[in-house]
Formats: C-alpha cells, sequence, structure tokens
C-alpha cells in the first residue's frame, strides 16, 4: 500500500526498518529531518538504537567507525560541508573495510555558500572507495538503503555505501511510495555478522600501520572487491524484486528507450526523472531520444555502460558537478568507457548544469538534446545568466 | 614480569621511551576487559606495523585527532550489546593529538558524558614528526618549529592547562601522571576506572630523542619534572582540585640542566628565573610544598 512520504521521512523509516544499533550525526541543511525522525523514533521507543549526537561531522563519521567496528550495524547521514568534513574519516572507514552506511543529502559547496541542490560534495569523494549509488525518486531512495546495507555487509564486499539523494529535491518532496514491511526487510536483510569487531573474548588489533610491503595490496583488494560489488548488486536486485515486487533491473544503470535511440542523456540522481519527461514528449513526435541513468556511479559500470550506449550516434553526459580546471566527472567516466572501442558514439558531448541549485527545467533538457549535433561540446554549462558574467576589472 | 602481559614487549619504541613505559602501566591497571582506540602517534607506531602487534587487548587506530570520537562509537555499541558495564574502554594518544588537533573530539566526549577513560601521554611536542611544537611544549623549550635563535629562546608560550580544561566540563575525574610515579598511575587509572563517566589523565612521559637526554635518565627526568612542581601531580573530582602529590621542591635547574632542549637556557638567568616562577606558581596554586614536620 503507497503511503505519502516526506523524503527525509522516509530515509528514516527504512533506516529504522534496517535496525542499525548505533546512530551518529550532526545537523546539516537538507539532511537534518532525517536524524530528527531518527532520534524521536529512539526517544519514543520505536527504535532499540543509541543515538550519539557530536560535535562535528568529524566526529559523526568516526562515531559509527567505531561502533561499527565493534560489530555493530551503524548509520550516518550529512550533506555537502559535513561530508567535506568527513572525508578524512570517510576514505579511513572505506580503507578498514566497514560497511557503514551514509545517507548524502547532495548539496553546493562553499564559497559561495549555498544549500540548495547539486552533486558536487558526494563526487568529490568518488575515489574514497566507498559505494556509490544514486537515487531518481524517494521510493528508490528508500529502495537503494535496504540494497546497501545488503550489499555492503556481504561478506565478500565488506565496503561502505553512499546512498546520494538530491537535497530539497528529494529530501524534502513529497511522495507516495511503498514502505516496505518489517518482516520482508528482516527477510531480505539478515542481522549483521561482521567477520572481524572488537571483543575482549578474542582480541585483534585493527588499523595498523602498512608500510611500503603491505600498502599496495590494500589499496588493489578494494579494487578488485569493486568488480565483486559489478556482480553482485545485479543478483541482489533481482532478489529485492522476488522479495518486495520492485524491478531495478541490474540496478547499475536504467535504460529508458535507449534500444533504438539515436541522441541519449546520460545523468545521475533526480533530474532523470525530469530528462524522462523530455524524452516522452520528444518519442510523441517521433524523435528516437532516450535516458540513460546511472544509478552505480561507484563501483562505476565501464562495460554495461558500453552496452547500452554503444549503438547510440549521439550521447549528452549531464553532470550536476563540475570538476574545475578539468572535464565533467560522469562526462570523464563516460569518455573513458568508450576509449579504444570500435563500437562508440560518434559524439559524446557533456554538459554542466544545475549547480547550487539552479532549476533544470524540462527546457533546459530540450536544449541539451537540441544541442547534440555533429559538434561535440566539452562541459557547456547549461541556463547560464550571461548578464552575471559581464562585471570586468580594469586596471 | 608477567608471563601473559597485555603490552607486549618487542615492539619498536626508542630506548628509554617514556611513553611506552606509562601505555604498559595503564593497560596493565585496566585489565583485558579493556577495548582502546589510539590516536595517530608514536605510540600506534612502534606497537602496530603491521603484520605485528604489542596489544594483547582489542585495538583500534584510525586518525589523528578523532580517538575521542572513535572511543564515542565503542562505548555507544557497547551499550548496544549490553557489554558496557563489563567492558573499559580507553581512548589514548600523545599530547598533540589530545591538546591540539583532538581537542573537539575531546571535548565533545567529556560533554557527552560517555564513560571512557581518555589517557593523553605527554611528552610536549610532536615527537612522532620530530620534535615539532605543540600546545602542550613548554615554555622555552627549543623544538624545531620553536627553535632558539639569537631572538628566540624556544616556545614563546606556556603549556595549554589541559587538565583544568578538562575538570572545567566537570567531568567525575581528571588526574596528572607521570612515568616515574609507577603506583600512583596505576591507582589513578583503577580509581578512574571505578568511576562511571568520562575520566583524563594525563601521564608525562619522557622523551629522550625529542627531550635530548640521556636513555637511562628517562624515569629521572620524569621524576625532577615532579619534584621541581613544573608537572604538578594532581587530581580532581567534579571540577574541584581533590588530590595533589606534595614533594620537598628542588630547583628547576636540576630539570632543565639534564636536557639538551633547555640547554640554550643555562646561560641566561633571567630566563630560568621565569622557569622558576612557573615552578612556584603551580607549588603556590596547587599546594604542593610539604610542611616541615612539627618538632618533637
Amino acid at each position: 500500500m503507497k503511503q505519502f512520504f516526506e523524503g527525509s521521512h522516509a530515509v528514516a523509516q527504512i533506516v529504522r526498518l534496517c535496525s542499525p544499533g548505533v546512530i551518529s550525526a550532526y545537523p546539516i541543511t537538507p539532511q537534518t529531518h532525517i536524524v530528527e525522525d531518527l532520534a524521536q523514533m529512539v526517544a519514543d521507543g520505536k527504535l532499540d538504537a543509541q543515538c550519539v549526537n557530536v560535535e562535528s561531522e568529524h566526529s559523526a563519521a568516526s562515531v559509527v567507525l567505531g561502533s561499527e567496528a565493534c560489530g555493530v550495524r551503524s548509520y550516518t547521514a550529512t550533506s555537502s560541508q559535513g561530508l567535506l568534513y568527513m572525508a578524512e574519516v570517510i576514505f579511513n572507514i572505506a580503507g578498514m573495510r566497514l560497511p557503514i552506511v551514509l545517507t548524502c543529502a547532495n548539496r553546493a559547496i562553499s564559497a559561495p555558500i549555498n544549500i540548495w541542490n547539486d552533486q558536487q560534495d558526494s563526487i568529490s569523494l568518488r575515489d574514497a572507495g566507498w559505494i556509490q549509488l544514486y537515487a531518481e525518486n524517494n521510493q528508490e531512495t528508500v529502495d537503494l538503503h535496504l540494497m546497501a546495507y545488503r550489499l555492503a555487509e556481504d561478506k565478500s564486499i565488506m565496503l561502505p555505501a553512499m546512498v546520494c539523494m538530491d537535497g530539497f529535491i528529494l529530501t524534502h518532496g513529497m511522495e507516495a511510495l511503498d514502505m516496505p514491511e518489517q518482516a520482508l526487510v528482516d527477510k531480505f536483510l539478515p542481522a549483521y555478522k561482521p567477520l572481524y569487531k572488537l571483543d575482549t573474548a578474542d582480541p585483534l588489533t585493527m588499523g595498523a600501520l602498512a608500510g611500503p610491503d603491505y600498502y599496495l595490496e590494500t589499496r588493489f583488494a578494494i579494487q578488485d572487491t569493486f568488480k565483486d560489488v559489478l556482480g553482485l548488486l545485479p543478483k541482489i536486485s533481482e532478489e529485492f524484486r522476488g522479495v518486495f515486487g520492485r524491478d531495478y533491473k541490474d540496478c547499475l544503470v536504467e535504460e529508458y528507450f535507449t534500444k533504438d535511440a539515436e541522441r541519449v542523456i546520460v545523468a545521475m540522481g533526480s533530474v532523470c526523472g525530469t530528462i524522462k519527461e523530455v524524452v516522452d514528449e520528444l518519442r510523441k513526435k517521433g524523435k528516437k531520444v532516450g535516458l540513460l541513468k546511472v544509478i552505480s556511479y561507484r563501483p562505476f559500470p565501464y562495460a554495461r555502460i558500453c552496452e547500452a550506449l554503444k549503438n547510440v550516434s549521439k550521447v549528452a553526459v549531464l553532470d550536476k558537478s563540475v570538476s574545475l580546471g578539468a572535464y565533467p566527472p560522469l562526462a570523464t567516466d563516460i569518455k573513458a568507457a568508450f576509449c579504444g572501442k570500435k563500437k562508440a558514439p560518434k559524439i559524446i558531448s557533456s554538459f554542466v548544469a544545475g549547480l547550487g541549485g539552479r532549476d533544470i527545467t524540462l527546457e533546459s533538457i530540450r536544449d541539451i538534446f537540441r544541442k547534440l549535433t555533429v559538434r561535440e561540446v566539452n562541459g557547456e554549462f547549461i541556463d547560464l545568466k550571461p548578464e552575471l558574467l559581464k562585471e570586468k576589472y580594469e586596471d | 614480569m608477567k608471563t601473559n602481559p597485555l603490552f607486549k614487549p618487542g615492539h619498536t619504541a626508542c630506548a628509554g621511551c617514556g611513553q611506552a613505559i606509562a601505555a604498559r602501566l595503564v593497560i596493565e591497571a585496566a585489565g583485558p576487559n579493556t577495548i582502546i582506540a589510539n590516536s595517530t602517534g608514536c605510540l600506534e607506531v612502534f606497537t602496530t606495523a603491521y603484520p605485528e602487534t604489542a596489544w594483547a587487548v582489542p585495538w583500534i587506530h584510525s586518525l589523528f585527532e578523532n580517538s575521542a570520537a572513535v572511543a564515542s562509537g565503542i562505548e555507544a555499541a557497547l551499550k548496544y550489546q549490553g557489554k558496557k558495564d563489563t567492558t573499559n574502554v580507553i581512548a589514548q594518544g600523545g599530547d598533540g593529538g589530545t591538546a591540539d588537533i583532538g581537542l573537539q573530539a575531546l571535548s565533545g566526549m567529556f560533554e557527552r558524558g560517555h564513560d571512557i577513560l581518555y589517557v593523553c601521554y605527554d611528552n610536549e611536542a610532536y615527537m612522532n614528526t620530530g620534535v615539532q611544537r605543540s600546545g602542550l611544549t613548554p615554555f622555552d623549550t627549543n623544538t624545531t618549529t620553536s627553535p632558539a635563535g639569537s631572538t628566540s629562546m624556544g616556545n614563546p608560550r606556556p603549556k595549554k592547562p589541559l587538565p583544568e580544561i578538562a575538570a572545567a566540563h566537570g567531568i567525575p575525574y581528571v588526574a596528572t601522571a607521570s612515568a616515574a610515579y609507577f603506583q600512583d598511575l596505576q591507582r589513578k587509572v583503577k580509581k578512574a576506572l571505578s568511576i562511571k563517566g568520562p575520566k583524563y589523565i594525563q601521564v608525562h612521559v619522557p622523551c629522550p630523542l625529542g627531550w635530548r637526554h640521556e636513555t637511562n635518565l628517562t624515569l629521572e627526568v620524569a621524576r625532577l619534572a615532579v619534584d621541581t612542581g613544573l608537572y604538578p601531580l594532581v587530581e580532581y573530582e567534579s571540577g574541584v582540585l581533590s588530590g595533589r602529590r606534595q614533594i620537598a621542591p628542588k630547583p628547576v635547574e636540576e630539570y632543565l640542566k639534564v636536557q639538551a632542549r633547555f640547554k640554550h637556557l643555562l646561560k641566561s638567568p633571567d630566563e630560568i628565573k621565569k622557569i622558576q616562577e612557573i615552578a612556584d606558581n603551580n607549588i603556590k596554586k596547587y599546594g604542593l610544598k610539604v610542611e616541615a614536620a612539627p618538632q618533637t
């Protein structure tokens, strides 16, 4: 039965259903509703968890690192500056192979300070060793949390996972969705049984110093495990469909009218909903357009993406992020996927849009499809206001 | 020597390392039902270079500044598991990891009331990176980033009063201790662990490499710091001074002259006078001086 939820409340509900024993977070807009809800659930006796109200995001990540190391399923959520402040611990958690799940309410990065949505925050931590899954809507946000815990805690994986949901657009957006039942969640996500934990009955040392003789292999091991993630996530998604009835296919990407498409936009997150609407509109007019939604950004499903786009002649990559001084991040990965491939799109153009919460409208998307001509563009900013760029400094 | 020590020999600490002595005393006093969260620093490096470890208790190292927060997570997990009442949690680090970069996490741990003992091994500079000045480096100390020179007498600031800062949080127990006073240190650890809530112990641990004293003088140097009044051994309970180790004060010069980090001061009576004033203030402030025995 579908119920009406604000995105943040839905996240809090699914986190409760996943039964974490320790929750630690520090307030930051637009993540706050999630952790407020969880605190209330604990206060009301509806969730048996320890809530640790820390003095910073650095400590929030450190607290869940410590609790997860004790073998207790742990949860945190943050956004923007908070995620950047956690950055050091984020890398550390992955290096220590602790399968924490974190919700990132995607938000722009300061300066200038801006609380609205883009994806610069999580994208900036793409190399940290975390699984990163991007949600299009709040049903997907809910379901990805469940799959994230299942995936992260699998004994063959043991890596942390970040579920990325666009700030405000999803966190504060209302949506009718199916909230899984506890019995089914318990069936899908069994109690966490860690491989190793801090336990006085069986002492062990965690976080040892690894010199040149050992460090390289620790990084190789994570890189190697990401290949296993690409294999396991589709299986988990299939099992998810069996239990809950919703079908995310391989859950690495979603193909929307790509099969016969001549022009396809590649994107991540909530903007995919807007793109689908434009695809529907243009399809009615007989235009062969489509969308490739990337759900799993890390690991990046190169082979799956090549398979989906190899017969498409023109591809536009839409980044809600920017790598200042280089091509946009998602575009760079898409281009790399086709490097040296015989069957590849003729054009891979890239566009930056929506930074700092600038609306990406239906017209913005139409504009991108229109710009997919014979000329390839790299990192073109969509919806720039030229009047704001006129200012010049004179000596 | 115990046959099954919790802090095992064979680690790679320098000869005469005061921190190794104190860390062993702390964990032996705490016992096997203890989980340690350790900051980055000498202690972490010389005890846990993979694939070896000196620790026979569960031990975790994450980062430099977050051992208080990692320990907070461990404590929360133990509460969730129903094991907190039978398990001690110790967070530990050096003076830089505690008083400087880790102060925020430490204050958070105190303020939230976690049942954790934090032990700061105070060797008065960033020794692991090559003797740079920290917030706990004493006045006039020659370090690599507060060097003595023609216009400098070394570190221009006194030690940050971290025990007082800890006590000001109103936590149930704060103490200072010294690697030279074994029983005193172990008594304080046991006392701290018998009290529920956040506890802070700051242990003075000589570093022969950074302080530049003979490696066989570690305990002597530590003892002189206490006996001159430069490192008062005190206890606070719930923010109130409740205990002090009394001394028959020795002149600070006796402490300074055995360490080359203070060598530049020995020809400057004015500077030695300033340091004597620090000791005298401590003696007065904490009532450290032993009263003369009454005539019989």
